[in-house]
């Protein structure tokens, strides 16, 4: 017999008196207005990330500007954003993505609410990989892509797709409780929300 | 209206002064009070300590001495609190369904004081009078197991002479905990440590709350600490008169 | 396999962190001696308690949130089987390799020979409740394998050589002039000149494991939440050494209690606005990572998921108790608790402590061995108020109090006081003779053990001259 056949054995039997399972009941919010991108820029900041509002075409220049070094940016990056000194990610060893000063990327959603942004690893976003081992995650947030609550931006994802929500910097509270931005991953996140 | 009153075991020896407040409290607003005698103890120490068994007696004497009337009362939020909460779980446990049923029924009908005063005889001024600086501890039972809420403030608010001070950090226990109190009395006793350092706080003569088991625990640790501060049911502060 | 097939069993003694050496008031006896300890936990406990109850309010429905957790979770109880197929098969579809682990001991096996396999000598660890339970990374250290903690609390605990005391902020019962000096005792390569301020210490643990990150093939982690409708698993985290973990190298090894699948994706909505808000006081935590088995050139490129039961199904087969299994390990329990504040986690034993501690750790192992944990509460209900999946502890501790071995002495003292109290006639006359202060002096002093123990730091009431009976029989 089988570890699974043993275990699955027990839980039946421990579920022999068992009521039957009841229809759960979602009366919590699952229909929400618009979403309001100055509780997400509310958000973001309330969480130490710094946000601008920019324009498409000044994209590039800002990145360049807040990165002072080489971006890695995901080969599925929109060109138009593309600052002058980058290094696109076809498969990057990981001591050449930690030495850049910066990355670039793209978003597939953002929750106002929470003043979260979630990756999907799509081609403009990239592996996994280069957003985790460079110090500033620059992000660039199109109007569109951001939802009010939790609930939506789980409607807009594909579980299938490797996920990460991100709400501001790396950050513990182990010391005392005292949020501390900046351990292993991105120390400074930066969203470009773009105009209209 | 008339009232059964459940003294409690605890009031009924140690503490009849809260009993005796309570009788004479309703019985100014103009209602009848009647003790059936057959009663003694909720159970509620055997339940919690362990003794679900033992506790079924209990169960069943409290369900046949209080049948009969329509409103019970009790000076204690721990005891409603079992009685409604854990009576019919003792009866059924015990595969006693019928005895579980008229436990649950009982149990709506049972209350605690202000309760009785607020919800059922709808008076928050009692007309009492008790010139003293009193801060009132929510013991938690009442506040997290019978949940009522604000009651008891707003009977106090409105009792003349009575200045109300607010008790920091009010809604912690306050370490009594029935047998945890002896089980535990280390830990029993630094919270009530840090009870009694919140009550000083105030500047109150009077700590007051629903409850005289938890009463006996602060009240105990005050006059080991020659604290000066008193604690009185909530009970007599509202019997009192001018 | 030492236990009976097909029945619920507890988890087997001799491995993993379920049980103390010492009873709990014995244990919290001596923590509350120490005043550095309860100074550190009042300040943590406090300052999270007020962050999650801002957060809390601003949610306009989080009464119906818990509501549906508290449902969602109910229905997984009732359906285990079920959605743990649907996971395996989903895993297995994706790429990933699901095991079965009975208990602690087959679960280390498993683990041990997995990493084994790869040829590494070495694990990075995510913060994982279910390995610390299991003992594994004594059983990987006994094989050869080092682990590495990479949580900044679990490694402040590992350098430390101490154990954890909180379930989200493990080392709580540390303050920050306590960590810089096991820091620099403790940690290879550090900055003698390291300061005890936070950012300064966070840095010095981000320098000492970026290496250790980029140069470890293989990682370990617990997960959150494992969907069953579509094999994804999710590990909410704080610090991105969790995404570190879960991204950099070649093999991941997850081990996950049964009981934390979850039906459908759409159920993630409501435990994540409920986990973030009740466990750190957050919107939501800084990273949390979902991946399904294995994803081609991104992340690693094998994927275990081992399934561990370890008394879990024991947890089950108890109707009252089983809604222990409810908990997401948020911690709002040990936060808002009078006893937990003053005696920290060390003083439960178990690698769970605070109220869920109480009700979880003495089912997992069978109450005869966490006898004294149903008893670390006085009932006073501020857990259930604050748990986000509404599991009702206090019921849970009395009906488990009714469970243990209880002293012959309380037993025989709790019979005859039922005995009592069932005959009017003979209560009445007990209360005119229970002048316990004649008997025990003023005070209440000279009384015997175990009552001694309220007169310690308490007087006993002076005995009123009658009974509230007595008065009534004379009006």
């Amino acid at each position: 017999m089988s570890s699974k056949d043993v275990i699955l054995g027990r839980v039946r039997a421990a579920l022999r008196d068992a009521p039957a399972p009841g229809e759960v009941p979602r009366e919590y919010r699952r229909t929400f207005p618009g979403a309001d991108l100055d509780l997400l820029v509310d958000r973001l900041v309330d969480y130490r990330a710094s946000v601008r509002r920019v324009a498409e075409d000044t994209v590039a220049p800002t990145a360049a500007e807040i990165a002072g070094g080489t971006i890695v940016v995901p080969q599925g990056l929109p060109p138009a954003w593309r600052p002058a000194d980058v290094l696109v990610d076809d498969g990057l060893a990981p001591d050449r993505i930690a030495a850049a000063a910066a990355v670039l990327t793209a978003a597939a959603v953002a929750v106002a609410e929470t003043g979260t942004i979630v990756l999907d690893a799509s081609p403009d976003q990239g592996r996994r990989i280069i957003t985790l081992l460079p110090d500033v995650h620059i992000v660039v947030l199109r109007p569109g892509q951001v939802v009010a609550s939790v609930p939506e931006a789980l409607a807009r994802l594909d579980p299938a797709r490797p996920l990460t929500w991100i709400s501001g910097p790396s950050a513990t509270s182990d010391i005392e409780l005292n949020r501390v931005e900046g351990v292993h991953g991105p120390r400074h996140l930066h969203v470009l929300l773009l105009d209209g | 209206m008339r009232i059964a009153l459940f003294a409690t075991c605890l009031a009924d020896t140690l503490f009849p002064e809260a009993a005796k407040a309570t009788v004479r409290l309703l019985e100014r607003l103009g209602h009848e009070v009647v003790f059936p005698l057959e009663q003694t103890c909720c159970g509620q120490m055997h339940v919690n300590t362990g003794y679900q068994r033992d506790a079924l007696p209990l169960v069943k004497r409290y369900v046949s001495a209080f049948s009969r009337y329509d409103v019970i009362v009790a000076p204690s939020g721990s005891c409603v609190g079992s009685i409604r909460h854990q009576h019919a779980m003792v009866a059924a446990g015990q595969g006693e369904r019928g005895l579980a049923a008229r436990a649950h029924d009982l149990g709506s009908r049972t209350y605690e004081l202000s309760e009785l005063l607020i919800d059922v005889l709808r008076v928050e001024d009692v007309g009492a009078y008790y010139p003293h600086r009193v801060t009132y501890h929510p013991t938690c039972h009442s506040l997290r197991m019978i949940r009522v809420g604000d009651k008891p403030l707003r009977l106090l608010r409105r009792v003349r002479g009575l200045e109300l001070v607010e008790l920091p950090a009010a809604e912690q226990c306050c370490g009594f905990g029935g047998t945890f109190a002896i089980k535990n009395a280390a830990t029993s006793a630094a919270m009530l440590a840090d009870k009694m350092t919140a009550i000083a706080s105030t500047g109150a003569e009077v700590c007051t709350a629903g409850d005289a088991s938890c009463l006996m625990h602060i009240g105990g640790g005050l006059r080991r600490a020659s604290s000066g501060v008193r604690t009185v049911h909530l009970a007599e502060i509202l019997a009192s008169e001018a | 396999m030492t236990t009976f097939l097909g029945m619920p069993a507890t988890a087997p003694r001799g491995v993993g962190h379920l049980r103390g050496d010492t009873t709990f008031p014995r244990a919290a006896r001596q923590a509350l001696g120490n005043e550095q300890l309860r100074r550190n936990l009042r300040h943590a406990t406090s300052t999270i308690r007020g962050k999650s109850s801002r957060v809390i309010a601003e949610l306009p429905d989080w009464q119906e949130l818990r509501t549906a957790g508290s449902a969602i979770k109910a229905d997984v109880m009732s359906r285990l089987p079920e959605l743990l197929e649907q996971l395996e098969a989903r895993v297995t579809e994706r790429g990933g390799v699901v095991h079965w682990a009975a208990d602690a001991n087959e679960a280390n096996q498993i683990v041990t020979g997995l990493v084994r396999a790869t040829g590494s000598d070495r694990v990075i660890k995510v913060k994982s409740m279910a390995t610390q339970e299991i003992g594994l990374n004594e059983a990987l250290e006994a094989a050869g394998i080092q682990p590495v903690e990479t949580d900044l609390a679990e490694l402040i605990v590992q350098l430390g050589n101490d154990r954890p005391s909180h379930i989200l902020v493990p080392a709580i019962h540390r303050n920050r002039t306590e960590i810089r000096d096991i820091f620099l005792a403790a940690m290879p390569g550090v900055d003698p000149s390291l300061t005890d301020d936070p950012p300064v210490l966070a840095a010095a643990a981000r320098k000492y494991l970026r290496e250790t990150f980029l140069s470890t093939r293989v990682a370990v982690s617990g997960a959150n939440f494992g969907i069953a409708e579509t094999g994804t698993l999710a590990v909410v985290e704080s610090e991105g050494n969790g995404r570190m973990c879960l991204t950099l190298p070649d093999t991941l090894i997850t081990v996950m209690g049964i009981e934390k699948v979850v039906p459908t994706w759409r159920d993630l909505e409501v435990f994540l606005q409920l986990l973030p808000r009740a466990s750190t006081g957050e919107r939501m935590n800084p990273y949390t990572t979902m991946w399904t088995g294995v994803t081609p050139g991104d992340g690693p490129r094998e994927f275990h998921l081992v399934l561990l039961d370890n008394g879990r199904s024991a947890v089950l087969a108890d109707e009252v108790g089983r809604q222990a299994l409810h908990c997401i390990r948020c911690s709002a329990c040990l936060n808002v608790c009078p006893v937990y504040e003053r005696t920290g986690g060390h003083a439960y034993g178990s690698v769970y402590p605070g109220p869920i501690g109480a009700v979880l750790s003495p089912q997992l192992t069978g109450v005869e061995d966490n006898a004294s944990l149903p008893y670390a509460s006085s009932l006073c209900g501020a857990c259930f108020d604050a748990c986000p999946v509404k599991i009702d502890i206090p019921s849970i501790l009395v009906h488990l109090r009714n469970r243990v071995p209880h002293p012959p002495a309380e037993r025989a003292a709790m019979r005859a006081a039922a005995y009592t109290m069932d005959r009017p006639r003979l209560y009445a006359h007990a209360q005119r003779a229970a002048k316990l202060a004649r008997i025990a002096g003023r005070r209440g002093r000279g009384l015997p053990p175990p009552l001694s123990s309220w007169t310690v730091s308490r007087d006993l009431p002076a005995p009123p001259d009658q009974t509230f009976r007595d008065w009534w029989a004379s009006r």
